[in-house]
Protein backbone atom coordinates (compact mmCIF):
# COMPACT_ATOMS: atom_id res chain seq x y z
CA UNK A 1 0.00 0.00 0.00
CA UNK A 2 2.74 2.40 0.98
CA UNK A 3 4.62 1.65 -2.22
CA UNK A 4 1.56 2.45 -4.32
CA UNK A 5 0.98 5.66 -2.40
CA UNK A 6 4.58 6.78 -2.78
CA UNK A 7 4.52 6.10 -6.50
CA UNK A 8 1.20 7.80 -7.20
CA UNK A 9 1.64 10.92 -5.09
CA UNK A 10 4.23 12.78 -7.20
CA UNK A 11 2.48 11.74 -10.38
CA UNK A 12 -0.89 13.19 -9.34
CA UNK A 13 0.79 16.33 -8.06
CA UNK A 14 2.60 16.73 -11.36
CA UNK A 15 -0.64 16.09 -13.29
CA UNK A 16 -2.38 18.76 -11.20
CA UNK A 17 0.41 21.24 -11.96
CA UNK A 18 0.20 20.53 -15.68
CA UNK A 19 -3.58 20.80 -15.61
CA UNK A 20 -3.41 24.04 -13.64
CA UNK A 21 -0.85 25.56 -16.01
CA UNK A 22 -2.64 24.62 -19.23
CA UNK A 23 -6.13 25.62 -18.03
CA UNK A 24 -4.82 28.82 -16.43
CA UNK A 25 -2.93 29.89 -19.56
CA UNK A 26 -5.87 28.85 -21.77
CA UNK A 27 -8.32 31.01 -19.80
CA UNK A 28 -5.88 33.94 -19.73
CA UNK A 29 -5.26 33.71 -23.49
CA UNK A 30 -8.97 33.30 -24.23
CA UNK A 31 -9.74 36.46 -22.27
CA UNK A 32 -7.12 38.45 -24.18
CA UNK A 33 -8.41 37.24 -27.57
CA UNK A 34 -12.07 37.94 -26.74
CA UNK A 35 -11.24 41.43 -25.40
CA UNK A 36 -9.17 42.37 -28.46
CA UNK A 37 -11.81 40.92 -30.81
CA UNK A 38 -14.59 42.94 -29.15
CA UNK A 39 -12.52 46.12 -29.22
CA UNK A 40 -11.37 45.85 -32.83
CA UNK A 41 -14.48 44.35 -34.49
CA UNK A 42 -16.41 47.62 -35.04
CA UNK A 43 -13.35 49.31 -36.58
CA UNK A 44 -12.56 46.32 -38.81
CA UNK A 45 -16.18 46.15 -40.04
CA UNK A 46 -16.12 49.89 -40.73
CA UNK A 47 -12.84 49.52 -42.67
CA UNK A 48 -14.30 46.69 -44.76
CA UNK A 49 -17.49 48.64 -45.47
CA UNK A 50 -15.46 51.72 -46.48
CA UNK A 51 -13.23 49.65 -48.78
CA UNK A 52 -16.29 48.11 -50.44
CA UNK A 53 -17.99 51.51 -50.80
CA UNK A 54 -14.81 52.91 -52.37
CA UNK A 55 -14.71 50.01 -54.83
CA UNK A 56 -18.40 50.50 -55.75
CA UNK A 57 -17.88 54.20 -56.49
CA UNK A 58 -14.72 53.34 -58.45
CA UNK A 59 -16.64 51.10 -60.87
CA UNK A 60 -19.70 53.39 -60.90
CA UNK A 61 -17.96 56.79 -60.87
CA UNK A 62 -21.13 58.84 -61.35
CA UNK A 63 -22.96 57.27 -58.40
CA UNK A 64 -23.23 59.14 -55.11
CA UNK A 65 -25.17 56.53 -53.07
CA UNK A 66 -25.55 52.77 -53.22
CA UNK A 67 -27.91 50.13 -51.84
CA UNK A 68 -27.25 46.41 -51.48
CA UNK A 69 -29.91 44.05 -52.87
CA UNK A 70 -30.29 40.38 -52.11
CA UNK A 71 -31.55 37.86 -54.66
CA UNK A 72 -34.12 35.66 -52.90
CA UNK A 73 -35.22 32.12 -53.78
CA UNK A 74 -38.13 33.33 -55.92
CA UNK A 75 -35.75 35.32 -58.14
CA UNK A 76 -36.78 38.75 -56.77
CA UNK A 77 -34.43 41.43 -55.42
CA UNK A 78 -34.91 42.69 -51.83
CA UNK A 79 -33.00 45.65 -50.40
CA UNK A 80 -30.68 44.70 -47.55
CA UNK A 81 -30.81 46.99 -44.51
CA UNK A 82 -27.64 45.42 -43.17
CA UNK A 83 -25.05 43.76 -45.37
CA UNK A 84 -24.44 40.51 -43.50
CA UNK A 85 -22.29 38.97 -46.23
CA UNK A 86 -22.47 35.44 -47.57
CA UNK A 87 -25.59 36.20 -49.62
CA UNK A 88 -26.01 36.58 -53.37
CA UNK A 89 -26.19 40.33 -53.79
CA UNK A 90 -25.62 43.28 -56.10
CA UNK A 91 -25.13 46.95 -55.30
CA UNK A 92 -27.36 49.45 -57.11
CA UNK A 93 -25.76 52.88 -57.62
CA UNK A 94 -27.82 56.09 -57.68
CA UNK A 95 -26.96 59.68 -58.58
CA UNK A 96 -27.79 62.81 -56.56
CA UNK A 97 -31.31 62.88 -58.05
CA UNK A 98 -31.97 59.29 -56.83
CA UNK A 99 -31.88 58.05 -60.41
CA UNK A 100 -30.65 54.49 -60.90
CA UNK A 101 -27.30 54.58 -62.75
CA UNK A 102 -26.03 51.04 -62.74
CA UNK A 103 -24.90 48.11 -60.64
CA UNK A 104 -21.73 46.93 -58.95
CA UNK A 105 -21.33 43.17 -58.78
CA UNK A 106 -18.70 41.12 -56.96
CA UNK A 107 -17.28 38.06 -58.74
CA UNK A 108 -14.45 35.62 -58.24
CA UNK A 109 -12.66 32.75 -59.92
CA UNK A 110 -9.37 30.93 -60.16
CA UNK A 111 -6.40 32.87 -61.51
CA UNK A 112 -2.84 31.67 -62.15
CA UNK A 113 -1.75 31.59 -58.48
CA UNK A 114 -4.92 31.76 -56.43
CA UNK A 115 -8.50 33.03 -56.44
CA UNK A 116 -8.98 36.48 -58.02
CA UNK A 117 -11.81 38.52 -56.47
CA UNK A 118 -13.08 41.57 -58.32
CA UNK A 119 -15.97 44.00 -58.55
CA UNK A 120 -17.34 45.31 -61.85
CA UNK A 121 -19.74 48.07 -62.79
CA UNK A 122 -22.67 47.27 -65.08
CA UNK A 123 -24.62 49.96 -66.91
CA UNK A 124 -28.08 48.76 -67.99
CA UNK A 125 -28.44 51.79 -70.28
CA UNK A 126 -25.24 50.98 -72.18
CA UNK A 127 -25.73 47.21 -71.81
CA UNK A 128 -22.06 47.06 -70.94
CA UNK A 129 -19.50 46.56 -68.21
CA UNK A 130 -18.10 50.04 -67.56
CA UNK A 131 -15.27 49.41 -65.08
CA UNK A 132 -13.59 46.80 -62.91
CA UNK A 133 -11.48 46.81 -59.77
CA UNK A 134 -9.48 43.86 -58.47
CA UNK A 135 -10.29 43.34 -54.79
CA UNK A 136 -7.98 40.42 -54.11
CA UNK A 137 -5.28 38.83 -56.23
CA UNK A 138 -2.04 36.96 -55.64
CA UNK A 139 -1.00 36.91 -59.31
CA UNK A 140 2.72 36.94 -60.09
CA UNK A 141 4.23 40.38 -59.35
CA UNK A 142 5.41 42.08 -62.51
CA UNK A 143 3.52 39.67 -64.79
CA UNK A 144 0.04 38.49 -63.76
CA UNK A 145 -0.57 41.47 -61.50
CA UNK A 146 -0.66 43.69 -64.60
CA UNK A 147 -4.39 42.88 -64.68
CA UNK A 148 -4.68 45.62 -62.05
CA UNK A 149 -2.49 48.25 -63.67
CA UNK A 150 -1.99 47.70 -67.43
CA UNK A 151 -3.80 50.69 -69.05
CA UNK A 152 -4.38 48.83 -72.35
CA UNK A 153 -5.96 45.89 -70.53
CA UNK A 154 -8.14 48.14 -68.35
CA UNK A 155 -9.38 49.89 -71.52
CA UNK A 156 -11.27 46.62 -72.28
CA UNK A 157 -13.64 47.42 -69.46
CA UNK A 158 -14.55 50.97 -70.38
CA UNK A 159 -17.38 49.53 -72.48
CA UNK A 160 -17.41 45.73 -72.63
CA UNK A 161 -20.58 44.61 -74.37
CA UNK A 162 -22.90 42.36 -72.32
CA UNK A 163 -26.18 42.90 -74.20
CA UNK A 164 -28.82 40.20 -73.82
CA UNK A 165 -29.97 37.63 -76.35
CA UNK A 166 -33.44 37.92 -77.85
CA UNK A 167 -35.01 35.60 -75.27
CA UNK A 168 -33.37 37.73 -72.48
CA UNK A 169 -32.05 34.68 -70.63
CA UNK A 170 -28.33 34.95 -71.43
CA UNK A 171 -25.73 37.20 -73.05
CA UNK A 172 -26.07 37.63 -76.80
CA UNK A 173 -22.33 37.05 -77.15
CA UNK A 174 -20.24 35.53 -74.35
CA UNK A 175 -17.23 37.52 -73.12
CA UNK A 176 -14.16 35.89 -74.66
CA UNK A 177 -10.42 36.56 -74.34
CA UNK A 178 -8.42 37.14 -77.54
CA UNK A 179 -4.68 37.45 -78.15
CA UNK A 180 -3.14 40.86 -77.61
CA UNK A 181 -3.93 43.26 -80.47
CA UNK A 182 -6.59 41.02 -82.05
CA UNK A 183 -9.70 42.49 -80.44
CA UNK A 184 -12.30 43.30 -83.11
CA UNK A 185 -15.62 43.03 -81.24
CA UNK A 186 -16.89 44.91 -78.17
CA UNK A 187 -17.46 41.65 -76.20
CA UNK A 188 -13.82 40.51 -76.57
CA UNK A 189 -11.10 41.02 -73.98
CA UNK A 190 -7.66 41.93 -75.34
CA UNK A 191 -5.22 39.79 -73.29
CA UNK A 192 -1.88 40.91 -71.86
CA UNK A 193 1.23 39.38 -73.40
CA UNK A 194 3.09 37.52 -70.63
CA UNK A 195 -0.02 37.31 -68.45
CA UNK A 196 -2.30 35.26 -70.68
CA UNK A 197 -3.63 32.99 -67.93
CA UNK A 198 -4.47 35.89 -65.61
CA UNK A 199 -6.18 37.95 -68.32
CA UNK A 200 -8.09 34.90 -69.58
CA UNK A 201 -9.17 34.28 -65.97
CA UNK A 202 -10.60 37.81 -65.76
CA UNK A 203 -12.59 37.29 -69.00
CA UNK A 204 -13.91 33.93 -67.70
CA UNK A 205 -14.87 35.38 -64.29
CA UNK A 206 -16.73 38.27 -65.95
CA UNK A 207 -18.45 35.99 -68.45
CA UNK A 208 -19.65 33.56 -65.77
CA UNK A 209 -20.87 36.32 -63.50
CA UNK A 210 -22.50 38.41 -66.26
CA UNK A 211 -24.27 35.34 -67.72
CA UNK A 212 -25.87 34.87 -64.29
CA UNK A 213 -26.55 38.44 -63.15
CA UNK A 214 -27.26 40.52 -66.28
CA UNK A 215 -30.48 38.67 -67.31
CA UNK A 216 -31.74 38.71 -63.71
CA UNK A 217 -31.02 42.42 -63.27
CA UNK A 218 -32.39 43.44 -66.68
CA UNK A 219 -35.62 41.49 -66.18
CA UNK A 220 -36.20 43.05 -62.72
CA UNK A 221 -35.11 46.66 -63.24
CA UNK A 222 -38.29 48.08 -61.68
CA UNK A 223 -37.35 46.49 -58.32
CA UNK A 224 -34.37 48.82 -57.96
CA UNK A 225 -36.24 52.11 -57.77
CA UNK A 226 -34.77 53.92 -54.75
CA UNK A 227 -37.01 54.04 -51.73
CA UNK A 228 -37.26 57.50 -50.17
CA UNK B 1 23.54 48.72 -10.14
CA UNK B 2 25.79 49.17 -13.14
CA UNK B 3 25.96 45.46 -13.94
CA UNK B 4 22.28 44.72 -14.67
CA UNK B 5 21.94 47.72 -16.99
CA UNK B 6 25.15 46.72 -18.74
CA UNK B 7 23.86 43.20 -19.12
CA UNK B 8 20.47 44.46 -20.42
CA UNK B 9 22.26 46.51 -23.07
CA UNK B 10 24.28 43.45 -24.04
CA UNK B 11 21.10 41.39 -24.40
CA UNK B 12 19.60 44.10 -26.59
CA UNK B 13 22.64 44.52 -28.83
CA UNK B 14 23.15 40.77 -29.13
CA UNK B 15 19.91 40.27 -31.07
CA UNK B 16 20.20 43.49 -33.00
CA UNK B 17 23.63 42.78 -34.46
CA UNK B 18 25.99 40.14 -33.02
CA UNK B 19 23.48 37.25 -33.05
CA UNK B 20 21.08 38.72 -35.59
CA UNK B 21 18.31 36.11 -36.06
CA UNK B 22 18.41 36.31 -39.87
CA UNK B 23 21.98 37.18 -40.87
CA UNK B 24 23.80 35.23 -38.15
CA UNK B 25 21.43 32.54 -36.81
CA UNK B 26 19.63 32.12 -40.20
CA UNK B 27 16.26 31.58 -38.45
CA UNK B 28 12.73 32.57 -39.50
CA UNK B 29 13.49 32.16 -43.21
CA UNK B 30 9.86 31.63 -44.25
CA UNK B 31 8.60 35.22 -43.68
CA UNK B 32 12.07 36.59 -44.46
CA UNK B 33 11.91 35.32 -48.03
CA UNK B 34 8.18 35.55 -48.60
CA UNK B 35 7.20 38.97 -47.28
CA UNK B 36 10.31 41.00 -48.07
CA UNK B 37 9.24 41.93 -51.63
CA UNK B 38 8.64 45.56 -50.58
CA UNK B 39 10.12 47.68 -47.79
CA UNK B 40 6.68 48.42 -46.31
CA UNK B 41 5.72 44.74 -46.11
CA UNK B 42 9.12 43.97 -44.57
CA UNK B 43 8.74 46.74 -41.97
CA UNK B 44 5.19 45.68 -41.05
CA UNK B 45 6.13 42.00 -40.75
CA UNK B 46 9.26 42.88 -38.73
CA UNK B 47 7.36 45.07 -36.27
CA UNK B 48 4.55 42.51 -35.93
CA UNK B 49 7.10 39.79 -35.15
CA UNK B 50 8.94 42.09 -32.71
CA UNK B 51 5.70 42.81 -30.84
CA UNK B 52 4.86 39.10 -30.56
CA UNK B 53 8.46 38.37 -29.50
CA UNK B 54 8.47 40.97 -26.70
CA UNK B 55 5.00 40.10 -25.41
CA UNK B 56 5.56 36.34 -25.47
CA UNK B 57 8.94 36.79 -23.77
CA UNK B 58 7.24 38.81 -21.00
CA UNK B 59 4.50 36.19 -20.54
CA UNK B 60 6.86 33.19 -20.67
CA UNK B 61 9.33 34.81 -18.28
CA UNK B 62 6.58 35.81 -15.81
CA UNK B 63 5.13 32.28 -15.84
CA UNK B 64 8.45 30.41 -15.85
CA UNK B 65 7.95 29.00 -12.31
CA UNK B 66 4.29 28.18 -12.94
CA UNK B 67 4.61 26.05 -16.11
CA UNK B 68 5.84 22.45 -15.60
CA UNK B 69 8.48 21.43 -18.12
CA UNK B 70 6.34 18.64 -19.63
CA UNK B 71 3.81 21.14 -21.00
CA UNK B 72 6.11 24.09 -21.62
CA UNK B 73 6.14 23.96 -25.45
CA UNK B 74 2.34 23.65 -25.64
CA UNK B 75 2.00 26.58 -23.22
CA UNK B 76 4.48 28.73 -25.16
CA UNK B 77 2.66 28.04 -28.46
CA UNK B 78 -0.64 29.01 -26.81
CA UNK B 79 0.85 32.28 -25.55
CA UNK B 80 2.50 33.05 -28.92
CA UNK B 81 -0.72 32.25 -30.84
CA UNK B 82 -2.65 34.64 -28.59
CA UNK B 83 -0.35 37.57 -29.32
CA UNK B 84 -0.32 36.70 -33.04
CA UNK B 85 -4.13 36.92 -32.98
CA UNK B 86 -3.83 40.34 -31.32
CA UNK B 87 -1.44 41.47 -34.09
CA UNK B 88 -3.76 40.02 -36.74
CA UNK B 89 -6.73 42.11 -35.55
CA UNK B 90 -4.57 45.19 -35.00
CA UNK B 91 -3.24 45.13 -38.58
CA UNK B 92 -6.81 44.84 -39.88
CA UNK B 93 -7.62 47.97 -37.87
CA UNK B 94 -4.59 49.87 -39.22
CA UNK B 95 -4.92 48.96 -42.92
CA UNK B 96 -6.83 46.29 -44.83
CA UNK B 97 -4.49 46.70 -47.83
CA UNK B 98 -1.48 45.96 -45.64
CA UNK B 99 -3.33 43.00 -44.14
CA UNK B 100 -4.01 41.61 -47.63
CA UNK B 101 -0.44 42.06 -48.79
CA UNK B 102 0.98 40.21 -45.77
CA UNK B 103 -1.54 37.40 -46.37
CA UNK B 104 -1.18 34.17 -44.46
CA UNK B 105 2.22 35.15 -43.10
CA UNK B 106 0.71 37.04 -40.16
CA UNK B 107 -0.89 33.84 -38.85
CA UNK B 108 2.32 31.97 -39.60
CA UNK B 109 4.23 34.13 -37.07
CA UNK B 110 3.00 31.46 -34.61
CA UNK B 111 5.46 28.98 -36.09
CA UNK B 112 8.35 31.42 -36.51
CA UNK B 113 11.19 29.56 -34.84
CA UNK B 114 12.83 32.80 -33.64
CA UNK B 115 9.92 33.37 -31.23
CA UNK B 116 9.65 29.84 -29.87
CA UNK B 117 13.44 29.66 -29.78
CA UNK B 118 13.77 32.79 -27.60
CA UNK B 119 10.91 31.66 -25.32
CA UNK B 120 12.58 28.28 -24.75
CA UNK B 121 16.25 29.31 -24.74
CA UNK B 122 16.04 32.67 -22.96
CA UNK B 123 12.72 33.87 -21.48
CA UNK B 124 12.00 30.62 -19.62
CA UNK B 125 15.34 30.96 -17.76
CA UNK B 126 15.68 34.72 -17.21
CA UNK B 127 13.99 37.66 -15.50
CA UNK B 128 11.23 39.69 -17.14
CA UNK B 129 13.49 42.76 -17.57
CA UNK B 130 16.20 40.78 -19.38
CA UNK B 131 13.59 38.95 -21.46
CA UNK B 132 12.12 42.28 -22.62
CA UNK B 133 15.57 43.46 -23.72
CA UNK B 134 16.22 40.14 -25.46
CA UNK B 135 12.84 40.31 -27.25
CA UNK B 136 13.40 43.93 -28.27
CA UNK B 137 16.90 43.20 -29.58
CA UNK B 138 15.89 40.09 -31.51
CA UNK B 139 12.69 41.73 -32.79
CA UNK B 140 14.43 44.86 -34.01
CA UNK B 141 17.27 42.74 -35.42
CA UNK B 142 14.69 40.72 -37.37
CA UNK B 143 13.01 43.95 -38.56
CA UNK B 144 16.39 45.37 -39.61
CA UNK B 145 17.20 42.22 -41.60
CA UNK B 146 13.79 42.19 -43.31
CA UNK B 147 14.20 45.88 -44.17
CA UNK B 148 17.65 45.19 -45.68
CA UNK B 149 16.07 42.57 -47.93
CA UNK B 150 12.85 44.46 -48.65
CA UNK B 151 14.70 47.69 -49.45
CA UNK B 152 17.05 46.09 -51.96
CA UNK B 153 14.26 44.04 -53.59
CA UNK B 154 11.89 47.00 -53.92
CA UNK B 155 14.57 49.36 -55.25
CA UNK B 156 15.79 46.93 -57.91
CA UNK B 157 12.49 45.20 -58.63
CA UNK B 158 10.17 48.19 -58.66
CA UNK B 159 12.47 51.23 -58.79
CA UNK B 160 10.94 52.60 -55.58
CA UNK B 161 11.41 52.65 -51.80
CA UNK B 162 8.37 52.70 -49.49
CA UNK B 163 6.31 53.36 -52.63
CA UNK B 164 8.26 56.52 -53.62
CA UNK B 165 9.68 56.27 -57.15
CA UNK B 166 13.48 56.67 -57.17
CA UNK B 167 14.36 56.43 -60.84
CA UNK B 168 13.34 57.85 -64.19
CA UNK B 169 10.64 56.02 -66.19
CA UNK B 170 13.39 54.64 -68.42
CA UNK B 171 14.66 52.46 -65.53
CA UNK B 172 14.27 48.81 -66.48
CA UNK B 173 12.80 47.02 -63.44
CA UNK B 174 14.43 43.76 -62.37
CA UNK B 175 11.13 41.90 -61.99
CA UNK B 176 12.99 38.80 -60.79
CA UNK B 177 13.85 40.62 -57.54
CA UNK B 178 10.17 40.80 -56.53
CA UNK B 179 9.61 37.16 -57.45
CA UNK B 180 10.48 34.44 -54.86
CA UNK B 181 13.86 33.77 -56.48
CA UNK B 182 14.81 37.42 -55.86
CA UNK B 183 14.43 36.76 -52.12
CA UNK B 184 17.04 34.01 -52.31
CA UNK B 185 19.43 36.13 -54.39
CA UNK B 186 19.18 39.09 -52.00
CA UNK B 187 19.50 36.94 -48.88
CA UNK B 188 22.57 35.24 -50.37
CA UNK B 189 24.11 38.68 -51.06
CA UNK B 190 23.55 39.89 -47.50
CA UNK B 191 24.81 36.62 -45.96
CA UNK B 192 27.91 36.89 -48.13
CA UNK B 193 28.52 40.42 -46.88
CA UNK B 194 28.02 39.48 -43.20
CA UNK B 195 30.26 36.40 -43.44
CA UNK B 196 32.97 38.30 -45.32
CA UNK B 197 32.91 40.97 -42.57
CA UNK B 198 33.11 38.31 -39.85
CA UNK B 199 36.03 36.56 -41.55
CA UNK B 200 37.89 39.84 -42.00
CA UNK B 201 37.37 40.61 -38.29
CA UNK B 202 38.58 37.14 -37.29
CA UNK B 203 41.71 37.54 -39.46
CA UNK B 204 42.41 40.93 -37.90
CA UNK B 205 42.14 39.42 -34.40
CA UNK B 206 44.41 36.57 -35.46
CA UNK B 207 47.04 38.98 -36.78
CA UNK B 208 46.79 41.10 -33.60
CA UNK B 209 47.27 37.94 -31.49
CA UNK B 210 50.29 36.85 -33.55
CA UNK B 211 52.05 40.21 -33.32
CA UNK B 212 51.36 40.33 -29.57
CA UNK B 213 52.92 36.87 -29.12
CA UNK B 214 55.94 37.92 -31.25
CA UNK B 215 56.41 41.01 -29.10
CA UNK B 216 56.22 38.94 -25.92
CA UNK B 217 58.68 36.41 -27.35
Amino acid sequence: MSQVELASRPASSSTWHMYRAMVGIGVFCGLIIVTVFQLTRPVIERNKAEALQKAIFHVLPQASTSTAYRLDESGAFDPLDRDLGGEQRVYAGYDGEHELLGFAVEAEGMGYQDVIRLIYGYSFAKQAIIGIQILESKETPGLGDKIQSDPDFLKNFQRLDVSLSEDRTRLAKPIVPVRHGQKTHPWEVDSITGATISSTAIADILNRSAQYWVPRIQNNLNEFEERE
Amino acid sequence: MAEPSNSSTDEFLKGLWKDNPVFVQVLGMCPTLAVSNTALNALAMGLATAFVLVMSNIAVSSLRNFVPKQVRIASYILIIATFVTVVDYTIQVISLDLYKSLGAFISLIVVNCVILGRAEAFASKNTVALSIMDGLGMGLGFTFALLCLGGVREILGNGSLFGAQLFHDAFQKWVVMILPSGGFFTLAGWLLLFNWREQRKAKKHERAGLSFREEVA
